[in-house]
């Protein structure tokens, strides 16, 4: 069961690459945030993954946190190229 | 147990959806497809994810009887609330920041907000 969860972490690994490659190319700022966006997701999935993968349930309330700190974030930089700051 | 194959089902649908989400980031044409792929897709795939943990953590509590099995579960669903809640209107500030800025969409018919704009 613990290989199953290595496993699942390592595939979520791959997809947040090929999210930081649109984070790369991205032609306009949106782009790369939307990008970043979606990264902050995936990154929140693997916290609560390896949780358990290492068998500290500690990790959850770091991705609660990351959680509700990268919406900040996010709507602090949609509101920069809104033009409201 | 028998949730193991469903703990299988979740994580698989889960990193099939986020999957989709990363491609769909790659393969379309501007912003505002891009974000109706990535933050559905991946929400949804992120939810799936989760609730596998939870699966595995409400098995370890029957078979163990250890209560830091529950705390795991509630901490992960309080970990899923936030994400349904926050995610969406994230996904909304940008697009209404991105159509602010000026990034109009590619392929677009008619773009209404711009007429209401004028």
């Amino acid at each position: 069961m613990t290989s199953l969860w290595f496993l699942t972490a390592f595939i979520l690994m791959l997809w947040i690459f090929l999210s930081i490659l649109r984070l790369i190319l991205g032609p306009t700022a949106p782009d790369r945030v939307v990008a970043l966006d979606t990264v902050n997701t995936l990154v929140v999935a693997l916290m609560i993954i390896l949780a358990v993968a290492y068998n500290q349930i500690i990790y959850v309330d770091i991705a609660i946190v990351y959680a509700l700190l990268s919406f900040v974030t996010t709507l602090y930089i949609a509101k920069y190229l809104e033009g409201g700051i | 147990m028998w949730t193991d194959y469903l703990i299988y089902i979740f994580l698989g649908i889960g990193l099939t959806f986020n999957g989709l989400g990363s491609i769909g980031l790659l393969r379309f044409p501007d912003v505002y497809t891009r974000l109706h792929a990535a933050t559905k897709a991946t929400t949804f795939g992120s939810i799936f994810t989760s609730l596998g943990v939870v699966t595995w953590a409400f098995t370890q509590l029957y078979l163990t009887g250890s209560y830091a099995n529950l705390s795991l579960a509630l901490h992960t669903i309080i970990a899923i609330a936030a994400l349904i809640l926050t995610n969406p209107v994230g996904a909304h500030a940008i697009a209404r920041a991105a159509h602010r800025s000026g990034v109009l969409p590619k392929y677009a018919v008619v773009d209404r907000l711009e007429e209401v704009k004028k």
